[in-house]
């Protein structure tokens, strides 16, 4: 598929033509208990028409103020100094009636989160339907038609009878679809999307992507793309600005920038990306600075490997015009040197020498065959009864040996997360054999499920809330000790050595979780796993929470840790780039079932499964020209209810084999069928 | 993702590698106790409440007049050097009268409030953490205490126990008056049971009375402290409506709310009489909230100091 990139330099003379949204030095400071709070500080932006630029940055960069601002949306506590232009019309300062002029008509915003931005108690339709009222003096029923169009461009299937649906009726993927539908009802000059498909799975992701893409091209609207994920703005975008502390730090044309950047943050940041073929990421040290206590100079220089006195003296100007233009003194050094992000931010990690053992003469850790687990769907108000069952988990097999990482993919519902739980309640399951080293939990009596529970770890996905915000970190640590019997002296002597370990220091043992950043409270999450010496460690999502800079600091501890201790990892994950990088195994879930599983390189080099395949196709990649140039497998609509359990296949609703490539005879047994085996499917791929 | 203000460039403690006795971290008790002795509001809560206390025990052996003896040469006489408080209508010693009933209010107010804090954090918490029948039997029993008519149950009750003296009140005053706080504490505990810390703590096997002491009751005690405070006051309140009624402290026994109660009337004519009674009771309920909110913030580690910080944070982000 050609991106709009390559249209936009098809279209020769586009550079000349006037912005449609110009923003010029803006900036937003918030009022906070010590004065203000600068958010945005100093930001030159422009889009002309057909244009998509992607603004990335880390959070807290002020890249999503940098979106409000420019809709007038800020709240009347954040003073916003410069300019934004909206063709030839000013939007700082301007009062609520042009500004409602202009919101909808010329410009036009998709958030984050399409639940709280549709209203839950009007129809769909009609919501559209006023959005078209409101610019256009059209009738009830011409506005109703024209929604039914919106909603087929934006490819909701049967627009005439999801148009009457309510907002709780639309999956995730719908509601985004429909909130685009409403950006380009008026035909917008320019349309904002901040994060639009970050609250979504990958396949999701790529429908939407996919959809912003036709509708910017059907209105010819320019395209304010706003995400974390290099990935999505390398599909998307024309030129990319990077931000960092509230400042556009280098804009460069898409290709450019991710070929040969010039900021060394920029080069972090790419550089602590998982990507095919990158064995080492190169995390950025230390966090962003705190935009009210701004040291003077570049406020990259704290971080910078090549920070002097220079850097430190005063703040760089972006300079390098229209084309590249980029805010560091050493940009030049940079390019001279050709440096590489792990030459400038070499990682505290070998590469791993990888020893080739037979994988047969390994001792197994974890065995899992067939689990399933259903909980009650309740009715009834006064005597609640059975009314049928969610198949959360549905005929999972795993298979980790030791000092093996095997990653679990799948997206949001698959049944990850109760695999998982049901695994390390270490009670007999529902259906199905859970074997750990060795011991199957069925017949555990309570003494040997509690010296089990010391061998097998969790590691939560969000870092804040998997630790007791009440506890010193110290006494964090040392709980699994304590719950394994150990006494309290003995448990806290430990506790230095652990925070060594995990790259923090014996100090911090004293603090409490919130004094520390995401990334640092993680690795108190991966110190306490640890505290107990286990041999298997369970990383539910382990590094989504945290932005591309820290997680890469993350997932090198981790191999660090498996390379020293030899510990299996069964790493939790939806993010298949991050797999790729870490696991040895990979195991594809698809409502509640093993899909297909195998060594990493063989499954991602040459998935069986219609479903992987399509996964795999869906992830983007922080590589424009691999992005763009690559074929797409798209799956059609949502995963289905995990309330129904069809016969045959679960997968053939959305299969794209099923849906053409099949005789009818191979058809009827998709329907009759479940698949099994090593790839769940009928007709595997080879 | 929060960044906080917390830098990794704090000082490190030179610790020599291989060295095999290293210092034990500090636990969250040792942190607590720190921090609410840095708290200049909370060591004057404890100070204050320490002095009342002093003075309730000890002030009764300075003065010769004790609170039963009846000075028939000083009716209604204002404060002077053989009675430094003054005496009341029938000729007894306010000194001594007043610290007498700041005895048993003292021990009253805040016996109650502890036991009746204690019985609320643990059933609630029991009742919220185990969930299935142990809920519902514990819910059932609140409800049906609170449908009881407290105030006339103690009327009842209290002349039978009168022989037990004033602990058998403060167990009647505590026993009727748990039962909203444990409601809120049940509720609370089944929110935090689906955190994932609690989740952790499960799952690396924590036996589960040990997850309710250890992480559920601690990540209450904000709530549970401030309820503490106000139940101090309550319990002296109650106290007093009760004996004003005849059923709490007799006389000739007194307590502060007695006397607040028979001095009201001669507020104006005769202040020390009444004063004294309700500027001691003032002081104690003020104590006992300073001391609460340091508790409180001693105990809440992203309180007091940081809140500040946080606050500054949430409104960048905005």
């Amino acid at each position: 598929m050609t991106g709009p990139y390559a249209e936009a330099r098809a279209e020769a003379g586009v550079e000349t033509e006037a912005p449609v949204l110009a923003l010029r030095d803006l900036r937003v400071d918030f009022t906070g208990p010590d004065g203000p709070l600068p958010a945005v500080r100093g930001v030159d932006l422009a889009l002309r028409r057909g244009e998509v630029l992607g603004l990335v940055g880390e959070s807290g960069s002020g890249k999503s103020t940098v979106a409000l601002a420019a809709m007038g949306l800020l709240p009347r506590t954040a003073r916003v100094g410069g300019s934004v232009r909206v063709g030839g019309d000013e939007v700082l300062g301007a009062g609520e009636r042009e500004l409602a002029a202009l919101r909808g008509r010329r410009m036009a915003m998709v958030f984050q989160d399409p639940l709280s931005a549709l209203t839950p108690v009007h129809r769909v339709g009609d919501q559209i339907a006023e959005a078209v009222r409101i610019h256009q003096d059209v009738g009830r029923e011409h506005a109703r038609r024209r929604a039914v169009e919106l909603l087929d461009l934006v490819g909701i299937p049967d627009p005439g009878h999801r148009a009457r649906a309510y907002p709780h009726e639309f999956s995730g993927g719908m509601r985004q679809r429909a909130m685009i539908a409403m950006a380009v009802a008026n035909d917008p000059d320019v349309i904002l999307a901040d994060e639009p498909t970050t609250a979504l799975d990958v396949t999701v992701q790529a429908q939407i992507l996919d959809v912003l893409r036709t509708a910017q091209r059907e209105t010819g609207a320019a395209l304010l793309l706003v995400s974390h994920d290099l990935g999505v703005i390398a599909g998307m975008a024309d030129r990319v600005a990077v931000m960092y502390a509230g400042r556009v730090v280098e804009s460069a044309p898409a290709p450019e920038l991710f070929a040969a950047p010039r900021m060394p943050y920029t080069l972090g940041l790419l550089g602590a990306v998982p990507r095919p073929g990158a064995r080492v990421l190169t995390p950025v040290p230390g966090t962003p600075p705190e935009l009210r206590l701004l040291p003077r100079g570049c406020p990259f220089a704290p971080r910078c490997p090549l920070a002097d006195d220079a850097c430190r003296a005063a703040e760089p100007e972006p300079v390098g015009g229209e084309g590249h233009s980029v805010a560091c003194v050493k940009a030049n050094e940079v390019v001279a040197r050709g440096l590489t992000a792990p030459e400038l931010f070499p990682a505290d990690v070998p590469a791993a020498v990888r020893e080739e053992v037979p994988r047969d003469g390994l001792p197994a850790v974890l065995r899992v065959e067939g689990l399933a687990k259903t909980f009650p769907v309740l009715k009834g108000a006064a005597l609640r009864r059975r009314g049928g069952s969610v198949y959360a988990v549905d005929g999972v097999d795993l298979d980790i040996r030791r000092g093996e990482t095997l990653g679990l993919v799948g997206e949001s519902g698959s049944g990850k997360s109760t695999t998982l739980l049901e695994i390390l309640r270490l009670a007999s399951p529902e259906a199905g054999e859970v074997e750990l080293l060795g011991h199957d939990v069925r017949g555990l009596t309570k003494r040997q499920a509690r010296e089990l529970r010391g061998s097998v770890q969790i590691v939560f996905q969000d870092p804040m809330a998997s630790l007791d915000p009440r506890m010193t970190v110290g006494d964090i640590v040392a709980e699994p000790l304590r719950a394994q019997g150990a006494d309290r002296g003995t448990a806290a002597r430990r506790v230095p050595e652990l925070l060594r370990l995990v790259g923090l220091e014996a100090a911090h043992a004293a603090r409490f979780p919130h004094e520390f950043s995401g990334g640092q409270r993680q690795r108190i999450g991966i110190a306490r796993a640890l505290s107990v010496e286990p041999e298997l460690l369970v990383l539910d999502e382990p590094v989504s929470a945290l932005d591309v800079s820290v997680q890469a600091g993350v997932l090198n501890l981790l191999r660090r840790l498996k390379d020293e201790l030899g510990l299996a990892y069964l790493f939790v994950s939806h993010d298949l780039s991050v797999i790729r990088h870490v696991a040895d195994r990979v195991s594809v879930m698809y409502l509640g079932r093993t899909v297909e599983s195998g060594p990493v390189e063989e499954v991602f080099a040459r998935p069986r499964h219609p479903y992987t395949r399509a996964l795999l196709s869906a992830v983007p990649v922080p590589d424009p020209v691999v992005e763009r140039g690559r074929e797409r497998v798209l799956l059609a609509g949502d995963p289905p209810s995990p309330v129904v359990r069809a016969e045959g296949c679960g997968f053939r609703g959305r299969c794209p084999l099923y849906a053409t490539g099949l005789a009818p005879e191979g058809r009827s047994r998709c329907e009759r069928e479940r698949p099994s085996g090593a790839v769940a499917c009928h007709f595997p791929q080879s | 993702m929060t960044t906080t203000a917390a830098t990794p460039s704090a000082p490190v403690t030179p610790v020599t590698a291989g060295e095999p006795t290293e210092e034990r971290p500090p636990g969250r008790t040792r942190v607590a106790l720190r921090r609410f002795a840095a708290n200049p509001n909370a060591v004057v809560g404890a100070g204050v409440l320490l002095l009342l206390f002093l003075l309730a025990f000890a002030g009764p052996h300075l003065t010769r007049w004790s609170h039963t003896d009846i000075d028939y040469g000083a009716l209604r006489q204002a404060p002077s050097a053989a009675h430094w408080w003054g005496t009341n209508r029938i000729g007894q010693d306010v000194y001594a009268q007043v610290l007498h009933g700041l005895q048993k209010s003292l021990l009253i107010g805040l016996l109650v409030a502890l036991f009746a804090t204690v019985l609320a954090s643990v059933v609630g918490a029991c009742a919220g953490y185990f969930g299935g029948w142990t809920d519902r039997i514990v819910t059932f029993c609140i409800d049906l205490l609170l449908v009881f008519p407290a105030f006339l149950i103690i009327a009842i009750v209290s002349p039978r126990l009168r022989d037990t003296g004033w602990l058998a009140f403060v167990g009647l005053l505590a026993v009727f008056g748990w039962m909203i706080t444990a409601r809120v504490v049940r509720s609370m505990t089944r929110s935090l049971k689906e955190r994932d810390f609690v989740r952790a703590a499960q799952l690396m096997g924590v036996h589960p009375l040990r997850i309710v002491f250890r992480h559920i009751l601690p990540n209450v005690s904000s709530f549970l402290i401030v309820d503490a405070t106000i139940a101090v006051g309550g319990a002296v309140m109650s106290e007093t409506g009760l004996s004003y009624f005849g059923f709490g402290v007799q006389p000739p026994d007194v307590s502060l709310g007695t006397l607040i109660a028979d001095g009201s009337g001669a507020a104006l004519t005769y202040p020390w009489m009444f004063f004294f009674a309700a500027g001691l009771l003032v002081v104690f309920v003020l104590a006992v909230n300073f001391l609460g909110d340091g508790l409180r913030d001693a105990l809440d580690p992203t309180s007091a100091q940081h809140r500040r910080r946080r606050r500054r944070r949430k409104g960048g982000r905005a």
